[in-house]
């Protein structure tokens, strides 16, 4: 586990040479070269209603790391996940990805939507493929790769099929096949199986942990279900609501598979449980105000 | 069961048009009206027939067999309307394909277009003709340019409409692939924006249709447009209701054909399953 500094703010305070950026304090702090992804004093606005949708994010993800972000609807989840994949452009803070400044989405952190986003008009294959084709990979190189992911995810003998004639859990399977393909790095996952049943939920978070471990990938996953964050991640970074910032996070040392009726799960879900409520709860008494 | 359900299908299908084919031509036997006027089904058909068949028996030494049995009048006739037709689509569709692209894509193209495009769209193609003839004279070249301002329009809007409602999500999936700009246009805009593409097509195709008609009977000398005027000039009546029922198995093939290739290129499409 990657040393994570504590937090270092300056406050603003007249005549001390202080670094502010459109009125928002940000950290002193270098970010954390081992990191793969380094997030310092992140911030995001939103012109529209000036949502204050993230605030002061600080968060440091080392390679190979299974991160969960938790908490209730709104907190910004998706906000922070999107501003990672280069979709949503902070209003302040640094964010680095391998030492870069992040730009603009690309390949080296690829998505998998709730809404599976696959493209309708392409063949499961095709799908697979599309990001290889258009990397320019060479196509003997990039059919014995889909081959492998379309084994490897169990679905071959869907490989002519459409997104339409696959149920969801497929298609998230082929969704998570799409961004394997292009091997990136990272793998960003905006409540990737939300929308499933709890059996086929089940089964592609089982799915997922062994690809993790196999690909040895870094992977960023939001979800608001305590038990999943739980079941799956190494880590798990409680959100506040409203401004959006980090409350707690939290290192899970259970070894995998893990047993959500044991007792150390138990005794993480409470102290979860209780985090996200009051959140929840805050959030309930902003709402009538809060837009 | 299949088959009774079948049957039953056909039989409520053909009832109606059995009876009013029944009924024309009773009031036919029984001379209630003049046959000049309205000829009876027996007559049509014969005409028909005739409007259909080969003028001359075959030889072999003039030239194939296929060329001999499209040698009659009407067949002549179907042939020179839908090249017409086709002509005509591809002008006005081929035009109006790229420019709907851009303007869906580009605000700044969309409204340096729009206003024109929406002064012109609601001037029916048919008030184009006397400048198309003033401009073009009679012939062919009228008769395609009021076809293609009939095809240009339908394939336009709905293409803007198509390109404009693509979902933001796959745009956004494509971006996480690195796709660039032109692959973006190339392998998800239009492809995303196809149904509504194929939809301007075919309300084009039909609009087409209409249009190749009126103009026959207009600035040509062929077509089934111009061979139901002609026939009016003679009175008659068998060969003008021939020539109409032409017109409308020729269209009703026009709109299966489209509606196939709908099915083709849009098998991917959810609202499509069979
Ligand atoms: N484009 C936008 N314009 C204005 N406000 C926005 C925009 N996108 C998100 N917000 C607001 O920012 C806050 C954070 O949104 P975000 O989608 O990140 O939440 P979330 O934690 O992902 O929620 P959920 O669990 O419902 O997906 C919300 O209060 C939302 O209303
Ligand atoms: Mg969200």
């Amino acid at each position: 586990m990657a040393s994570r500094p504590g937090k270092l703010t300056v406050m603003t305070d007249t005549g001390s040479g202080l670094i502010m950026t459109k009125g928002r304090q940000i950290s002193l702090y270098p970010a954390d070269a081992q990191a793969q992804i380094s997030i310092r004093g992140l911030g995001k606005v939103f012109p529209r209603g000036l949502v204050e949708a993230l605030k002061d994010i600080d968060l440091d993800i080392p390679a190979g790391q299974f991160v969960s972000l938790l908490g209730p609807s709104g907190c910004g989840k998706s906000t922070l996940l999107n501003a990672i994949a280069g979709f949503e452009v902070p209003t302040s803070g640094q964010l680095l990805v391998d030492g870069r400044a992040v730009s603009g989405p690309g390949p080296d952190r690829g998505m998998v939507f709730q809404e599976y986003a696959l493209f309708p008009w392409m063949s499961v294959a095709k799908n697979i493929s599309f990001g290889l084709d258009v990397k320019g990979v060479p196509k003997a190189e990039a059919a014995a790769r889909v081959e492998m992911l379309l084994a490897k995810l169990r679905l071959a003998e869907f490989r002519d099929r459409y997104p339409k004639d696959l149920s969801g859990g497929m298609r998230q399977r082929v969704a998570i096949a799409r961004i394997l393909a292009l091997d990136s790095p990272i793998m960003l996952m905006d409540e990737p199986f939300g929308a499933l049943d709890s059996l086929t939920r089940r089964t592609l978070q089982d799915e997922l942990l062994r690809i993790w471990q196999e690909f040895g990938k870094t992977i960023v996953f939001v979800t608001h279900s305590i038990e999943e964050s739980l079941y799956l991640s190494d880590r798990v970074v409680v959100m506040t609501y409203r401004p959006g910032t980090i409350k707690r996070d939290l290192m899970v040392d259970l070894a995998h598979p893990r047993d959500p009726s044991s007792s150390d799960f138990n005794r993480l879900k409470r102290e979860l449980s209780q985090l996200v409520m009051e959140e929840q709860t805050r959030s309930e008494g902003l709402l009538p105000t809060g837009d | 069961m299949m088959r009774r359900g079948w049957w039953r299908g056909l039989l409520r299908g053909v009832a109606v048009p059995v009876l009013v084919v029944a009924f024309w031509q009773g009031l036919a036997s029984l001379g209630v009206v003049n046959s000049q006027i309205l000829p009876s089904p027996i007559a049509v058909i014969e005409r028909w027939w005739a409007y259909l068949a080969p003028l001359e028996a075959y030889r072999p030494a003039e030239g194939s067999w296929l060329a001999w049995v499209f040698s009659g009048e009407l067949p002549a006739d179907a042939v020179a309307s839908l090249m017409r037709v086709f002509g005509g689509f591809a002008i006005g569709g081929g035009l109006a394909l790229p420019l709907g692209l851009l303007m869906g894509a580009n605000r700044r193209v969309f409204s340096l277009f729009n206003p024109l495009v929406q002064i012109l769209r609601p001037i029916p193609p048919i008030a184009f003709i006397p400048l198309s003839i003033l401009w073009f004279g009679l012939g062919n070249p009228p008769a395609i340019f009021l076809i293609s301002i009939g095809a240009f329009f339908p394939m336009l809007m709905n293409t803007i409409t198509g390109v404009q409602t693509v979902d933001g999500i796959y745009i956004r999936a494509a971006r996480n692939l690195g796709v660039r700009p032109w692959t973006m246009f190339t392998r998800i805009m239009l492809p995303a924006a196809m149904p509504y593409i194929l939809t301007g097509a075919r309300i084009g195709m039909g609009t087409a249709f209409i249009v190749v008609i009126v103009s026959e009977m207009i600035a040509v000398n062929s077509g089934l447009g111009f061979r139901i005027l002609e026939a009016r000039e003679y009175f008659w009546s068998d060969k003008i209701i021939a020539g109409m029922f032409s017109i409308g198995i020729l269209g009703l093939g026009i709109d299966v054909a489209m509606n196939s290739l709908s099915r083709i290129l849009l098998k991917w499409h959810r609202g499509l399953e069979s």
